[in-house]
């Protein structure tokens, strides 16, 4: 190696370096970090060896009470009955919210608004749908609905339109750009431009998206389920405060059981349409 | 007799950035139009601008008697009906087959509801195997337009165009994204189809020996005003430079 490559290094001038900047910057946030720490630690009064010290004994319980015995193997048909029920609602919510939301996003959208103001409109409303969690909105719908399996699925719905409009506005605009504007070139309409080029090259994302909310949504509803007492999170419920644990853990297993099969299910369509 | 007039046309986004100053000149039936100048020059905006893709700020666009400008939502689609376009990133629906991406030049021909369904008839499909064979992807027909390699995708594209049965094409870029021997299958093609099927054609292109070897005529725009529009012949060295505002030795073109 020789020649005019080889002769100086040349610097920028009167500018801090990249790499003095970079350890200053993560030296600032680690004790940034360190010091949030701190006080909140003061203010909750949390003791952290204290807490990592109780986890042998909550585990030590766990195994005590928390084991299902014949009891609760006998109630088992009943709780399978009651999550296939959440699981169903689940999964009847989702995909209702998710139709509503793909034709709710599509004026929301950079490649396919209408008229910008509109578009910031389906924005906003998404955002507020968003934002409110379910189970707050479960709160607030208690009060028109009482404790209702409506309460529930509406709740439901509601926070999944509100999360999967947005997503879908992003991965319209992400995948669909380029093809929209090539078919509103040829002369297309609307609804064609809709139905021949955002449907098919957005579907493996919208299912998958859909796919997601459902695995979602049947952990969530469980949660809604205590508030509006139905559900399997209301039969939850009932066990635990009959101090039934046994029959209250045989609850949250064939909960875990019945949310890794619908991952592994999901996980197998994904593979199959992407 | 021309088919397409630029009359002092402008245009400005965000009422901040000038992408065409009065920009001027006509196209007639059956030409072979490149228009060379650097990125951001424009070139992008005045192809835009034909089938409304982008609405010019002033002036006045003339295609085959719509004044485009002034065109409602309905005469727009006539307009588009007649004006195939040719992306740089090919913009098909990767999804969909060849042959359905085909028959999407079709769409403007057909009503809301049926184009919606992808219902196609049987004339319509066998038109587009034939242009399809005609372009040598018949054996590419039914496979999904992600298998293809850039040639083949840029092939789909000139036979979707083709299936509108345009009076003029678009060519943004047509080339940009392919290697030598796949630019010169995809130029020889759009100037058969400009020859023997006297479609008009109108080229954005990067490359200056590919506008100079293939059209007629070369119009060069800079900061979105028309500087050269004459015969390639004419196109001197200190014309290029002047249409790229660089100086001598700056340009890949200067090279050897």
């Amino acid at each position: 190696m020789s020649g005019e490559y080889m002769e100086e290094a040349a610097r920028p001038q009167n500018q801090t370096s990249v790499f003095v900047k970079r350890k200053r910057t993560f030296t600032l946030a680690s004790l940034g970090v360190m010091a949030v720490f701190a006080i909140s630690s003061a203010v909750t009064h949390y003791d952290v060896i204290g807490g990592f010290e109780s986890v042998p004994a909550a585990i030590i319980w766990i195994a005590k009470n928390l084991v299902p015995d014949g009891r609760a193997l006998s109630r088992l048909p009943n709780i399978l009955r009651k999550l296939t029920e959440t699981a169903l609602v689940s999964v009847a919510v989702t995909v209702c919210a998710g139709i509503c939301a793909f034709f709710f996003s599509l004026p929301g959208t950079r490649t396919t608004k209408t008229k910008p103001q509109i578009a910031r409109a389906v924005r906003v409303v998404a955002a507020l749908f968003r934002n409110v969690p379910d189970v707050v909105w479960a709160m607030l719908l208690l009060f028109s609905f009482g404790q209702n399996i409506l309460t529930g699925f509406f709740a439901l719905f509601f926070a999944t339109f509100g999360m999967l409009t947005r997503t879908f506005i992003e991965t319209i605009d992400e995948v669909c750009d380029a093809c929209v504007e090539a078919l509103y070139a040829t002369g297309a309409t609307y609804l064609q431009t809709v139905f021949q080029g955002i449907v098919p090259c957005s579907m493996p994302e919208i299912v998958s998206w859909v796919l997601y909310m459902i695995e979602t949504n049947i952990r969530n509803s469980t949660l809604i389920g205590v508030l509006t007492a139905t559900g399997i999170g209301a039969m939850f419920d009932l066990y635990y405060k009959r101090m039934d644990y046994g029959s209250a853990s045989m609850v949250v297993i064939s909960i875990v059981i019945l949310v890794i099969a619908i991952e592994i299910i999901s996980n197998q369509i994904r593979k199959v349409i992407m | 007799m021309a088919i397409l007039e630029f009359r002092s046309v402008s245009k400005t986004y965000d009422k901040m950035t000038h992408a065409l100053t009065d920009v001027s000149f006509s196209v007639d039936e059956g030409e072979f139009v490149s228009i060379i100048g650097p990125s951001g020059s424009g070139k992008s905006t005045i192809l835009r601008c034909i089938n409304r893709l982008v609405d010019a700020t002033r002036g006045e666009i003339f295609f085959d008697g719509h004044d485009i400008n002034r065109a409602g939502k309905k005469e727009i689609r006539q307009v588009r009906k007649k004006i195939g376009m040719i992306f740089q990133h090919y913009n098909l629906v990767d999804r969909l087959s060849v042959i359905e991406n085909v028959l999407h030049g079709r769409l403007g021909h057909k009503s809301a509801i049926l184009g919606a369904a992808g219902y196609y008839s049987e004339r319509e499909k066998e038109n587009a195997f034939r242009i399809l064979s005609k372009l040598g992807l018949t054996e590419q027909a039914y496979k999904r337009c992600d298998e293809l390699s850039g040639g083949q995708k840029q092939r789909v594209g000139i036979a979707r165009s083709l299936m509108q049965e345009p009076r003029l094409i678009l060519c943004d870029e047509p080339i940009a994204s392919l290697d030598p021997s796949s630019s010169k299958v995809i130029m020889d093609h759009l100037s058969g189809i400009n020859k023997n099927m006297r479609i008009t054609c109108i080229f954005n292109l990067h490359q200056v020996d590919v506008a100079v070897k293939y059209s007629k005529r070369i119009i060069g725009i800079t900061s979105g005003r028309v500087v050269y529009d004459g015969a390639p012949g004419q196109l001197t060295k200190s014309k290029i430079h002047e249409i790229y505002q660089s100086n001598e030795g700056e340009l890949i073109t200067d090279v050897g």
